[in-house]
């Protein structure tokens, strides 16, 4: 028996995308499967639709859809015959047509799972959890694989899905996706919740009272680069790029503006940019090793 | 939410019956669309079939040697199907986490295996209604006092083997389950009792033989089929494999 999973506690409203961001191997997939009731938690306790997931009732069953990240879909169906086995097992599921259209599985519908590209196969995957028209679902890693359009699909698709009032369940490790579809975001690392919020509230406080945000500009190449007190960090990431981190007020702009005085440049294309997740993100798991 | 859970439970047995029977429909297309599969339950025992009748191995075990062949292959075909291809299946099934998969879904854990044993059970119907048919029109005559018995060990046959080929598939890799089923189902067929009376079977090895699950379904089938006779001993033996198997099985199965 391995411990995976030190301290984690979260939940998922109707309505809604909740969404579990980590890198790999920080506990996401071992937190599903205690929530899809595939494994059973050593301690703690896990409720779905008011009931213990584990050994669940079909009636349960019937209201949830699972989506798992190795696909779980036997090699030798063809795609459609496979979704129509899996909708037959809900009380009341999805038009098939319609969801087979939307992902596109038509184009692929006579060539067996074994063959389908992991593009494919993540679509099929998709249409699988969604068959049976489920209130909840469970989303491990849906974007992984899939080549742009699709992926605006799969998008397209889940936003209407929370619109419909489906509880939308998700994990990820690609920062993007956590903050274009999460309404709810649950950093965990190292089996342990690190932070959770908004996008909006992470990205705003995660870890300082006042946000931090980025200047990048443009100007000449290869300049001297100025002392700066010690929050901020000036770089020069490619010939004539510059970024500025840190920033929290005025005065850290004033030390820019000095400098191009002293240096008598106005630089170009400037802008300040708010954090993104993956800053966010970064900077636990930065703090996290520096703490072990 | 209470209305879902407490719908009448007679709709709710409906519903988890029609799952299974569902699910059981898919499991046997996947077994008899699969060539390989088709080679095992019909091809290989036709041949030891014919093999065993134009031949004298057995002329000491009956009058006509189609009478003491046909027991021999009805329990080839038991192993085979119950045990080595329904075994590989779920090994890979597991591999590919289609288990996983369809365990979160209204099916279940227990709808998974019960659909595995309709799949069983259909296609060893399919295999009595061909090999015995084709040992009739070879001049077989069973015994009409053992059909019975006979029915009933391979059912009991099929619960053992189904029970044991998911302990090997949900315990070991796929590829090992491969091996281990594939290579049982050879040994068991030539000295395990399956094809040849188990007293063939080196003197050493008898004492093990006469309890392994393949001697008892094999020589009662033939006690049954030959002369009428029915074993009580054979049967024994067999629900004791399918119970201990059973419970392993549920203790130990990995479904990931």
């Amino acid at each position: 028996m391995m411990r995976v999973l030190y301290g984690i506690s979260l939940k998922a409203d109707a309505g809604s995308v909740t969404t579990i961001l980590g890198s790999n191997g920080a506990g996401k997939s071992t937190t599903l499967a205690c929530a899809q009731g595939l494994l059973r938690p050593n301690g703690g306790t896990v409720r779905l639709l008011g009931e213990d997931p584990y050994g669940a009732s079909p009636a349960l069953r019937s209201r949830v859809g699972v989506m798992l990240q190795d696909g779980g879909l036997p090699p030798s169906l063809r795609p459609i015959p496979l979704l129509r086995h899996v909708a037959s097992f809900y009380r009341r599921p999805a038009d098939l047509d319609a969801l087979i259209e939307r992902l596109g599985i038509n184009e692929f519908a006579t060539t067996s799972i074994r063959r389908l590209s992991g593009g494919q196969k993540q679509r099929v995957a998709l249409a699988s959890a969604l068959a049976g028209n489920p209130d909840v679902v469970f989303l491990d890693e849906p974007s992984a694989g899939l080549d742009p359009q699709s992926r605006q699909v799969v998008f397209e698709l889940i936003g209407e899905l929370r619109e419909a009032g489906m509880c939308i369940v998700l994990t990820t490790h690609l920062m993007e996706d956590a903050q274009k579809l999460s309404d709810y975001v649950y950093i965990i690392d190292d089996g342990r919740n690190v932070a959770q919020g908004t996008v909006s509230e992470l990205t705003a406080h995660a870890a300082d009272e006042t946000p931090a945000q980025a200047v990048t500009f443009t100007a000449r190449a290869a300049m001297m680069l100025p002392a700066l007190p010690e929050h901020l960090t000036l770089a020069e990431a490619s010939p004539g790029h510059y970024r500025l981190d840190g920033v929290r007020s005025p005065g850290d702009l004033a030390e820019l503006t000095t400098w191009w005085t002293r240096e008598g440049v106005l630089p170009h294309a400037l802008t300040m940019q708010p954090r993104t997740l993956e800053d966010v993100f970064l900077e636990i798991a930065d703090k996290g090793n520096n703490a072990n | 939410m209470p209305t879902s859970t407490q719908a009448a439970p007679a709709a709710n047995a409906q519903g988890t019956l029609r799952r299974i029977l569902l699910q059981g429909r898919y499991e046997t297309l996947g077994m008899i669309s699969n060539g390989e599969q088709l080679v095992v339950a019909v091809v290989l025992p036709l041949m030891a079939l014919f093999g065993l009748v134009f031949t004298d191995l057995l002329k000491d075990v009956a009058a006509n040697p189609i009478d003491a062949a046909a027991p021999g292959v009805l329990a080839l075909c038991v192993v085979s199907t119950a045990f080595t291809g329904q075994g590989i299946a779920t090994g890979f099934d597991r591999r590919y986490g289609v288990l996983r998969f369809l365990s979160t879904t209204p099916l279940g854990r227990a709808g998974l295996i019960y659909g595995k044993v309709i799949a069983v059970l259909v296609v060893l119907f399919l295999q009595v209604v061909v090999i015995g048919g084709s040992a009739l029109l070879l001049g077989w005559r069973p015994a009409p006092a053992g059909i019975g018995w006979a029915l009933a060990l391979l059912i009991l046959g099929a619960a053992a083997f189904t029970a044991l080929g998911l302990l090997v598939a949900g315990t070991v890799r796929p590829e090992a389950t491969l091996a281990i089923t594939n290579l049982a189902w050879v040994l068991l067929a030539a000295v395990g009792g399956i094809l040849f009376p188990s007293t063939r079977a080196p003197a050493y090895l008898q004492p093990i033989v006469d309890l392994l699950p393949s001697a008892a379904l094999g020589d009662s089938l033939r006690a049954a089929l030959i002369t009428g006779t029915g074993s009580v001993s054979g049967i024994l033996i067999l629900l004791a494999w399918t119970i201990i198997a059973g419970f392993a099985a549920t203790r130990w199965f990995k479904w990931n």
